[in-house]
């Protein structure tokens, strides 16, 4: 540590903001030492976006001071605070997806050196700066980002829900980095979500609850638990809930399965997918970035034909040629990006109102007071905070995504595919969204959820299947399955002996044919 | 400004004295309707005596056929398209009728010329909804195509002679008592299916659906090729409709006649509020816009300033609009 030990590096006072009757903030502060990782945490629409957007110049507070080595900073652009030396990476890479990395970086004037010996540390070696930005995955793209902001060395960074979707690898590497900068003169702000990686890279954390800071907490073993008594307020774990949930044993599922996949491809990572997915069950996705689940999803939603194999719904086959169909026959599809989902500028209404009117025979006039009942039950049943209801864009993260999962609960849901549903999202939204899961499932829905949390799967899920290279190379027992052993099989080299109660080979038994023949987990 | 919840129309606008980038975003028809009054108040001060009913009547019966082309803007617009082809259309329908009407009659040309209009807005919507043809492409071609095939009937009627059926005439430009203007029997049941089709169905809402985000859209299931191609045949008869009305205006039936409304429809519907870019919007918005082109056109006129000034006035004043817009509506 050096001399200036005692003064803050950047010292964000009393910031408060509102936009017309809502209080983002109310009286928000935030400390950061020289050459500490300092975590900033806060439920969805505690207003930590808000302090993030104030602090990178992209909004103006309405009141309160920013102080930058104890001089006062007045950033009215993100540029303007990225030339006093705070750098930001969002949760969307900020790449121009139709220029090369290199142009890419030249648009920023990054230095190319620094660039590549970051891009080495945090586990993309030899990536091949020629391409378009838009051909890479996103997980690349957010290390390229990442890469390029620190690169610039600057005096704060500020990383919003970086490993947001990031596989288990190269969120290993990004924490590897954040400890290397501890004990220097440069900070890191870090947002995520996810307790394990604050606990093991982070000094201390601010905590926002309702528009205010509520406390700041050295980061120790036992700060989880405090942390989220700060967010919550209130003491509530829904997790809890989960733990009683109902269970789809074997012998309940003697009928056949709602959705049966064989053998389904899709250019360029979906080779050979084969499973059965039954009523009444959460049958997860485990895999690492890329292994073909969004091809997968891109297949049952209906938004993608695939390339070869079948898929039956209640036995029959189907063929879809547009996301319409899969509705029809029960597919319902939530994706990560809840800016693919969401009409942005329209209202929650009509948001969730939106598939009510797609076929044609309903494109007529609209039975307001029906309308409203159900809109209305679907948002008391998702609980969504509806105070900006006006404009879905102004609603948190976390209730838009509920908006999403709202609408297709609204119509009742037979069969729904979940991609990620909890990415960048706060934990209480997430307990409420694995709870609703659980409470659709037991109500007789068949439920697919993929999630990059592989924490979630016992928590959620039945079974789950593995998928790695495009192909299911095994399926677990959701309910005993523990991260490590999860990870394992994510790297498919769960399949010897001892971890053999977790992963049995999938027959490809076809639909019809003896569907019981499946063998079933133990 | 969510049409869904409000309909600005049929409520009371009260005037408040709260932000006004805030009221342009929640309802745009209070500061439209201010600017319409200001504009007013302007021509009576550089003109006294020159506001009356008489002249009031004038003005809406000069924005009613600029308002319906209006609307073809306002519904193509908030799909994220545009429809370049309502000029040569309008002009097309009200010259076939006027080409028709001394021999196979007023009505079998009405038919014809709305039938031709809902052909093109047809092929419009193919490719648009199906080739993907991008909006500003396809119905700028469309309307060259028109023209000439309105060119190839020009020559073909030659000797028939043409004349604007009186119909036309008493509905276009007629006015009851020197106040009324007959139009509005056109007029008002056309704005109130636009308002309600807009605000009340379904088909309505998957306008702004596929505007605001065609990928939301697709996942939700619509088909949006559906949904466009029945918009641009409406468009298209919407316009052969303004066709009848600008005829009958005007007492000229040629082949270009309302070339010269297109620009000033498209800046009715950006003027009130409808963005270009989709999802946002509304027909109410654009009626008062085409009210305030109206009368600003008037007022320009009035000056006796020459038309290359008038132009230049005109043009700065969408701009100016548009960009104010853009600011208010994006947040900060």
């Amino acid at each position: 540590m050096t001399a200036t030990t005692t003064d803050y590096l950047l010292h964000a006072r009393d910031i408060s903001k509102h936009y017309g009757a809502v209080v983002a903030l109310r009286s928000a502060s935030l400390a950061v030492r020289p050459g500490e990782v300092h975590a900033l945490m806060g439920a969805n629409g505690a207003g930590k976006s808000t302090l993030v957007k104030i602090l990178t110049g992209a909004v103006r507070p309405d009141g309160g001071t920013i102080t930058v080595r104890g001089k006062e900073r007045t950033a009215h652009s993100p540029a303007e605070a990225r030339r006093g030396g705070l750098v930001s990476v969002y949760q969307e890479p900020a790449l121009i997806p139709d220029l090369d990395i290199l142009s890419n970086l030249r648009l920023t004037e990054t230095p190319i050196e620094p660039f590549r010996h970051w891009l080495e540390e945090l586990g993309l070696p030899g990536l091949d700066l020629s391409a378009m930005a838009r051909t890479l995955p996103l997980a690349s793209l957010r290390v390229i980002d990442l890469a390029r902001a620190l690169a610039i060395e600057p005096d704060v960074l500020m990383l919003d829900e970086m490993t947001a979707a990031l596989p288990a690898n190269l969120t290993e590497r990004v924490l590897e980095v954040l400890n290397g900068m501890r004990g220097g003169d440069k900070s890191v702000i870090f947002i995520s979500h996810r307790m394990t990686e604050i606990g093991s890279v982070c000094d201390r954390a601010t905590v926002l609850r309702e528009g205010e800071t509520v406390g700041v907490v050295d980061v120790d073993e036992h700060s989880a638990e405090r942390i989220v008594e700060l967010m919550l307020g209130e003491a509530v774990d829904q997790q809890e809930a989960l733990a009683e949930r109902h269970v789809v044993a074997p012998e309940q599922r003697k009928h056949a399965p709602r959705v049966s996949v064989r053998g389904v491809a899709l250019h360029p990572r979906l080779r050979d997918v084969s499973f059965d997915l039954y009523e009444g069950e959460v049958l997860g996705v485990v895999a690492l970035e890329g292994q073909g689940q969004d091809e997968l999803f891109d297949v049952l939603s209906g938004w993608e034909r695939p390339e070869a194999g079948e898929i039956y719904v209640n036995g029959q086959p189907v063929a879809f040629r547009h996301p319409a169909d899969a509705i029809r026959a029960g597919l319902v599809y939530v994706p990560a990006d809840r800016a693919e989902a969401l009409l942005m500028q329209r209202s929650v209404k009509e948001n969730i109102a939106l598939p009510f009117s797609s076929r044609v025979p309903r494109w007529g006039w609209i039975r307001k007071r029906k309308e409203h009942e159900t809109v209305t039950n679907s948002i008391e049943k998702l609980q969504i905070d509806t105070r900006a209801q006006g404009e879905v864009r102004r609603l948190s993260g976390g209730n838009q995504q509920k908006v999403t999962i709202a609408r297709w609960v609204a119509s009742g849901v037979e069969t729904l595919l979940c991609f990620d549903p909890t990415r960048g999202i706060d934990i209480r939204t997430k307990n409420q969204i694995y709870v609703l899961l659980r409470e659709l499932a037991d109500s007789g829905a068949a439920i697919l959820l993929y999630t990059s949390e592989l924490s979630e799967i016992p928590l959620v899920c039945d079974r789950a299947v593995v998928i790695f290279g495009g192909e299911v190379v095994g399926e677990v027992d959701a309910r005993h399955a523990d991260e490590p052993t999860l990870l394992k099989a994510a790297h498919n080299i769960g399949t010897e002996k001892e971890a053999a109660e977790v992963v049995t080979e999938t027959s490809t038994v076809p639909v019809g044919e003896e569907a019981d023949g499946e063998e079933a987990s133990q | 400004m969510s049409v869904a919840e409000t309909t600005p129309e049929t409520r009371p606008a009260w005037f408040r004295p709260a932000a006004w980038a805030n009221l342009f975003r929640e309802r745009p028809i209070v500061p439209l309707l201010v600017i319409l009054v200001v504009l007013v108040v302007l021509s009576e001060v550089i003109r006294p005596g020159i506001v009356s009913l008489n002249w009031a009547g004038v003005m809406v019966r000069a924005a009613i056929p600029l308002a319906i082309l209006a609307a073809c803007q306002t519904m193509t617009m908030l799909t994220g398209g545009i429809d370049l082809s309502v000029g040569a259309v309008a002009s097309m329908t009200g010259f076939v009728v006027a080409t028709l009407v001394n021999g196979p009659g007023l009505w079998t040309g009405i038919a014809v010329a709305l039938a031709a209009a809902a052909v093109a807005g047809l092929i419009n919507g193919i490719g648009v909804g199906v080739f993907r043809v991008h909006p500003l492409i396809m119905t700028l071609g469309m309307s060259l195509v028109v023209l000439g095939l309105a060119n190839v009937w020009q020559l073909a009627m030659v000797q028939t002679g043409a004349g604007v059926p009186d119909l036309f005439r008493r509905v276009g430009a007629g006015m009851v008592a020197g106040v009324i203007p007959y139009s509005l029997v056109v007029f008002v049941p056309v704005a109130a299916w636009v308002l309600v089709t807009l605000n009340r169905t379904g088909y309505g809402r998957l306008l702004y659906a596929i505007g605001d985000n065609p990928v939301a859209a697709r996942l939700a299931g619509v088909k949006a090729w559906q949904v466009l191609i029945v918009l641009y045949v409406i468009s298209a008869v919407l316009a052969g409709i303004a066709g009848f009305l600008y005829s009958g205006l005007t007492n000229v039936a040629s082949v270009t006649l309302v070339d010269s409304a297109l620009l000033p429809s498209v800046a009715a519907a950006v003027i009130g509020g409808t963005s270009i870019l989709g999802g946002r919007g509304g027909y109410g918005g654009t009626i008062i816009g085409a009210l305030i082109l109206t009368v600003i056109s008037s007022l320009l006129s009035s000056l006796g300033y020459p038309e290359a000034v008038r132009q230049i006035l005109f043009g700065s004043m969408i701009v100016f609009v548009a960009a104010a817009y853009a600011r208010v509506t994006n947040e900060s």
